[in-house]
């Protein structure tokens, strides 16, 4: 294939997932590196390079269509940040130590996780909770407009959130990845942020974790300009077209769809990394 | 008659001021984007004239080789970019993307400053820290 077929397909292939990643919020970056590994042959280390530089271009490029609704909470934000970026710089240092076929096989069973996160209904934050000492005192409670006018949460399970939020780090940083499955588990199970606070706030997060390990990737050569040009042009582009045209009848089906694809990517990512053959 | 409230008198808690906040992040969000919207152009830019220069040669991503120095280091890519080349004008425009959620962290300490709440200033910097670490502390800039 010479440069410009494969900088053409590339492009095209990022931009199809940036704009269902964007359409289906389950994000372009999941499915980006297996499709690049499995059917362009790029080694992974290319293909996390390439993929985490997306991840900043969408987190960045959608944050203001975010700030405009209102909904994200700076605090909760800035203070899990800590978590997410020493985890991040942690998993970075990781990949470039691990094998390759670890990183495939750990990559697969996030896939399977993701497929699995993507199918259940989402947690819905309990109402009316009893205000959490620690939460009080890092002023992560806040208030959001809703339907019936200002509601009011409290954040509950801080320790156990902030945890999880450091593995969530870590993923993003060995796989190149936004780890919004991760964040889900975080911010709307155990910290009881409500949905739409939760989603604003963790894109918000995903940029700054990302460029916690985009330096050490960086430096170790994993970010090829020939590569990670299509890649980030075509993802920030379809999924800037995702937020225009976010129809809300078609995500259902197109849900569906797509989580079949992460399956199956998924499994063809844990095969071939417990194989030996990525 | 009409008198106010009593209690509006004391002092109140400490609140989040939720307008300062809200004018901040739309300032955070559109400089995001201007950020990514300029990367991208630098991108493109690169891209014309990779594209433009090796478009016929065969594409190869299967080995993993690292790069040369003139793409791993912020000295390297922006010696690059100055001698004319596509990539070193791509990496420049990755650099410029990495380097928005860096802006936004600093902006936001000014913002926790402003509020006067000390202790997000600190976590703030904490990020920071972490951020600059991992860009500066990486032999980018070797």
């Amino acid at each position: 294939m010479t440069i410009l077929t494969f900088t053409a397909v590339v492009a095209i292939v990022s931009f199809v997932a940036g704009l269902l990643g964007s359409l289906t919020g389950l994000g372009g970056g999941v499915v980006l590196v297996p499709l690049l590994t499995i059917f362009f042959h790029v080694d992974i280390r290319y293909a996390i390079g390439a993929s985490l530089v997306s991840v900043i271009a969408t987190s960045s490029g959608a944050a203001a269509a975010y700030v405009k609704e209102g909904f994200s909470n700076i605090r909760i934000g800035m203070f899990l940040e800590i978590a997410t970026t020493f985890g991040a710089l942690l998993g970075a240092f990781a990949a470039t130590r691990v094998p390759t076929s670890v990183i495939a096989t750990i990559f697969g069973a996030m896939l399977l996780y993701s497929a699995y996160v993507s199918r259940r209904p989402r947690p819905h934050a309990q109402r009316n909770l009893p205000a959490d000492p620690l939460a009080t005192r890092l002023r992560l409670n806040g208030k959001f407009p809703d339907l019936d006018g200002e509601r009011r949460y409290n954040v509950q399970h801080v320790p156990t959130g902030f945890s999880l939020m450091f593995g969530a780090g870590a993923l993003s940083g060995l796989l190149g990845i936004g780890s919004g499955a991760v964040k889900v588990l975080a911010m709307d199970q155990a910290m009881q942020i409500p949905f739409k606070v939760s989603t604003t706030t963790s894109n918000f997060m995903i940029g700054v974790t990302a460029a916690a390990s985009a330096g050490v990737y960086l430096s170790r050569g994993y970010v090829d300009p020939g590569l990670a040009m299509p890649v980030m042009l075509g993802v920030l582009a379809g999924s800037l077209l995702g937020t225009r045209i976010l129809v809300r009848a078609e995500t259902k089906s197109l849900r569906l769809v797509f989580s079949v694809v992460i399956l199956v990517l998924g499994l063809q990512m844990l095969y071939k990394g417990l194989w030996g053959y990525i | 008659m009409n008198a106010a409230p009593a209690h509006s008198n004391q002092p109140r808690p400490f609140q989040p001021q939720p307008w300062r906040d809200r004018r901040l992040e739309i300032l955070l969000g559109n400089l995001l984007r201007t950020g990514v919207m300029l990367s991208a152009a630098v991108v493109l830019l690169g891209a014309c004239i990779y594209l433009y220069r090796h478009a016929h040669e065969p594409a190869d991503y299967r080995v993993f080789r690292g790069e040369p120095s003139d793409y791993t280091t912020i000295p390297g890519v922006i010696r690059s970019a100055i001698g004319g080349h596509g990539r070193g004008w791509i990496q420049l425009g990755l650099l410029l993307l990495i380097s928005t959620p860096i802006a936004r962290v600093t902006l936001s300490i000014l913002g926790f400053a402003l509020e006067r709440d000390h202790m997000y200033v600190v976590f703030t910097l904490i990020v920071l820290a972490v951020l600059l670490y991992s860009l500066l502390g990486s032999g980018l800039t070797i």
